[in-house]
């Protein structure tokens, strides 16, 4: 079975959440004997060039060819990289770092973290939704000249892509809603976001959602019929970390650590209120956030407001090695999100051994029994567990070990597997149609 | 002539309310007041006071036949006399129809008997007392928390001038053995020993109402059936279910009132079978020989162990810091600490701590107001620390203590002076304030 997927951002330019995730189902799914991927993605970096061919066409749009091969899989797989005008970027420092290369003017960049936040009342305006339109031209291109039994789209950006391949080949199209409009913008939603995602999901011949909540907001907010949506839960990349830079850790004093974007969808700020609360009782003990975001300022003035500057840090942006780090570092991570489709952070944080406190809202708290959850407005439960994870030294050992194991348990392949049913019994049901 | 020994446990935990790090050292209140007092009523409405009516009018009818014995916690007991007096009320109707024997246990329910002897003992002497108070009746026979059970607790349990003890009837104690005998314990065979006949009690009060039990469902007739089949020369069946199993585990829709004076009545009527109180099987029954125990048992979960209240480190660092106390509380005789003391040791507290609740959730999560083992932990060791601080403040576990306790009490002392002399003064100032203006009118 060949699978057309459209994917984002791939490594070695890793990303957020939504990049790991695609990257870390797609590896899965190259483990499995029956299954081949011919991976689409968007041309990022420009600095792996190999063999260009000009696909001919309404137009010339360069298209670079490459294969990946995975560790531990003897297949390779096919990765197409189309030279799109679109630069999915990650982080303001992600963004300047782009901007010192040379890019054509008409270049639009555009921040990824987990959803394609898009401004478009800014400079961007409509056209990216003609780049949309363009990738979507060229995945017809790329449709009619190779051969698949089913395309895989994920998130909204390449929707009009799959349908596109839909309509050309009339073969099954499976999405994958990582994050819906409602999860980013939080409740401020943009008509045309919306619009392209309802379509797809109206298109798709099966919808895979990385949680209950998620699937909930499908019906509930795109008026989808339940039966056609599954839930395929995400994973954690078991590769073990390597982290060499050697802070030495004062040990009598604990950390606890917020890591992700700074932005109203993650809820930094009840993370400052509950810091508060706890710092008001205990001495010995350090709050860090970790990361980037339009909020960033506001909780800083928030956190000089309250006076406790002296024991609450902000990091900025944190590299994949800075990440390992400073979970080496923690004592307790906090997820507190407002609208958390799934969340790989807890997980990432649970395998490194360290204990996790994360939100109701969030889709991984669905599936983790061993970790703290609490709603993420409720300041004083988030206080009172993060005091109790220092102060009663029994729970976090138990956290630590437990939840070493249970999330060591979230393998892709698990996910994949679900994945490669879904594309069974689309392809059955569709057979029986013709 | 098979003599049935019918049992029911009646227990409530006080619950905790949420209880912040925050309220550490500021609030010295720990209950759920609302919650203790739902529940209680909610229970005493649907369950025990239906039950307790049934049993009185049997108990009636069927001439001084039907026997039963009861083990209620202290703790419940103090939740009668808050929330349901009627409860205790309907119980001291049953007490005065002789057919019902109080059984001896913890006063709290709780796992003292596990950790210090002193406690255990001060904790079972304190239950006594209030059984003899409310029901006139000193216990013979004695029921550990949770059923548990092991020779040294036997003995210890002997040398309180107990003569029998019951315990569950777990397979891999008993083996190839029958728990309907009665045995003696291995260390001190004075003490006889009943064992639990936990599939028979089971029936009753886990699987009556399940529709996907292949016995379902289950009729008087059917269960005395199987009391006749067991081999002739057994002598006792216990049967010991929850009292909650009547009406509230077991709705009374399904018929378990119904079920149950059907099999009361069948039982009294059958020429084989007859119910015995405790105190009677002891007089009629010969122990067959003895059970030997060495690690401790309990009725709960498939392994029959102490898992559930002490099976991993949250639970057992609570459990340690508790008992930590135990010596200083040994000493202390002030009533407020003595009963926050009494319900902190409630075995329910390391029971909502367990994590086997993600495993075999059902039974578990049944009695569990904390939404994961974590939360429960969180709470109670707030609700500790707040604990320890009092008692430290009382009995200081050191010098630095010391001398704190000793400055608190001077500036208490010194605040209640500065009060009563700021109340003189004001006294004394009024009549001045108005002697000045009538000196003026003049």
């Amino acid at each position: 079975m060949k699978v057309l997927m459209f994917g984002w951002e791939f490594p070695p330019h890793i990303s957020g959440g939504l990049g790991t995730a695609c990257y870390g189902l797609t590896k899965g799914l190259a483990g499995l004997k029956n299954i081949d991927v011919l991976f689409v993605v968007p041309k990022m970096f420009g600095d792996e060039d190999q063999s260009i061919i000009k696909l001919k066409g309404a137009n010339t749009v360069p298209v670079s060819k490459t294969q990946i091969e995975f560790e531990g899989t003897q297949k390779k797989m096919e990765t197409i990289e189309i030279k799109s005008d679109i630069v999915p970027y990650l982080s303001e420092e992600d963004f300047w770092e782009l901007k010192k290369k040379r890019f054509p003017a008409k270049t639009r960049f555009i921040q990824t973290d987990n959803g394609f936040k898009i401004n478009f009342s800014g400079k961007y305006g409509d056209g990216l939704i003609e780049e949309i339109k363009n990738y979507a031209l060229v995945a017809e291109l790329i449709a009619t000249e190779n051969t698949f039994d089913v395309i895989h789209s994920h998130d909204w950006l390449t929707y009009p892509a799959g349908i596109a391949a839909k309509n050309k080949t009339g073969k099954p199209l499976i999405i994958h809603v990582h994050a819906t409009e409602f999860d980013r913008s939080g409740g401020n939603i943009n008509p045309v976001v919306y619009s392209i995602e309802r379509e797809g999901m109206e298109m798709a011949d099966k919808i895979i959602a990385v949680s209950n909540l998620t699937r909930n907001t499908i019906i509930e907010k795109y008026y989808i019929p339940p039966e056609k949506i599954e839930i395929v839960y995400n994973a954690v990349d078991s590769s073990p970390r390597k982290h060499n830079l050697n802070f030495r850790k004062n040990e009598n004093e604990k950390i606890v650590t917020f890591l992700g974007r700074i932005t109203m969808q993650k809820g930094p700020e009840y993370f400052v209120e509950a810091a508060y609360l706890v710092l008001k009782k205990m001495e010995n003990v350090r709050f860090v956030m970790a990361g980037s975001g339009d909020k960033m300022t506001t909780m800083i003035k928030r956190v000089a407001e309250l006076g406790i500057a002296d024991k609450f840090h902000f990091t900025g942006f944190l590299k994949e090695d800075a990440v390992a780090e400073m979970f080496r570092l923690s004592d307790v991570c906090v997820m507190p999100s407002v609208s958390e489709p799934f969340g790989i952070v807890p997980l990432e944080a649970m395998q490194a051994g360290v204990p996790v406190i994360i939100s109701n809202q969030s889709g991984v708290s669905e599936i983790l029994d061993h970790a703290i959850k609490i709603d993420f407005w409720d300041t004083y439960a988030m206080a009172d567990s993060i005091y109790g994870l220092l102060k009663y030294p029994s729970m976090s050992k138990h956290l630590k070990k437990a939840g070493k194991i249970e999330a060591g348990k979230m393998k892709w392949d698990n996910s994949a597997q679900q994945v490669s049913k879904i594309y069974r019994d689309v392809l059955i049901k569709s057979n029986v149609k013709v | 002539m098979k003599s049935i020994a019918l049992f029911f446990q009646v227990h409530q935990p006080f619950r905790y309310r949420r209880y912040r790090f925050f309220d550490i050292g500021n609030d010295h209140y720990y209950y759920d007041d609302y919650a203790n007092e739902t529940i209680l009523r909610k229970v005493a409405e649907t369950s025990y006071l239906p039950a307790n009516e049934l049993l009185l009018k049997l108990a009636g009818e069927l001439e001084g036949k039907f026997k039963v014995a009861f083990s209620v916690t202290g703790t419940a007991l103090d939740q009668f006399q808050l929330y349901a007096p009627e409860v205790i009320e309907s119980f001291q109707q049953l007490a005065k129809t002789g057919c019902v024997e109080f059984l001896s246990e913890t006063y709290s329910h709780s796992l003292s008997a596990l950790k210090d002897k002193t406690i255990f003992e001060q904790e079972v002497k304190q239950h006594e007392q209030k059984i003899f108070e409310l029901f006139g009746q000193k216990p013979k026979v004695f029921r550990n928390t949770e059923m548990i059970y092991s020779d040294e607790i036997g003995d210890c349990v002997a040398k309180m001038g107990y003569k029998a003890m019951l315990t569950e009837g777990a397979r891999h104690v008993l083996g190839w053995k029958s728990p309907n005998f009665l045995y003696v314990n291995a260390a001190n065979p004075r003490l006889k020993v009943f064992m639990r006949n936990y599939k028979l009690s089971d029936d009753i009060s886990f699987r009556f109402s399940n529709s996907n039990w292949s016995e379902y469902p289950l009729t008087a007739e059917k269960f005395i059936g199987w009391l006749t089949q067991l081999n002739r020369k057994e002598e006792v069946v216990n049967l010991f279910l929850n009292y909650e199993s009547l009406g509230g585990r077991q709705p009374k829709e399904s018929g378990i009132f119904n079920f149950f004076e059907h099999l009361a009545r069948g039982i009294v009527k059958h020429p084989e079978l007859k119910f015995a109180t405790p105190a009677e099987v002891l007089a009629e029954v010969q122990p067959v020989s003895v059970i030997s125990v060495p690690h401790p048992i309990s009725w709960a979960d498939e392994e029959r162990d102490l898992t559930a209240w002490l099976g991993n480190e949250m639970q057992k660092e609570a459990f340690e810091k508790l008992y930590e106390m135990s010596p200083r509380m040994g000493r202390c005789t002030d009533e407020e600490l003595r009963k926050d003391w009494n319900y902190l040791q409630v075995s329910d507290h390391f029971y909502y701590m367990s994590t086997k609740l993600f495993s075999s959730g059902e039974v578990h999560s049944y009695f569990n107001p904390f939404e994961s083992p974590y939360e429960a932990f969180l709470n109670y060791m707030n609700v500790l620390s707040d604990f320890q601080i009092r008692l430290n403040s009382m009995f200081p576990k050191n010098e630095q203590e010391q001398e704190i306790a000793a400055l608190h009490k001077i500036i208490n002392e010194k605040d209640e002076k500065i009060t009563k002399l700021e109340k003189q003064l004001t006294r004394l100032q009024k009549p001045r304030t108005r002697k000045k203006t009538t000196k003026k009118k003049k």
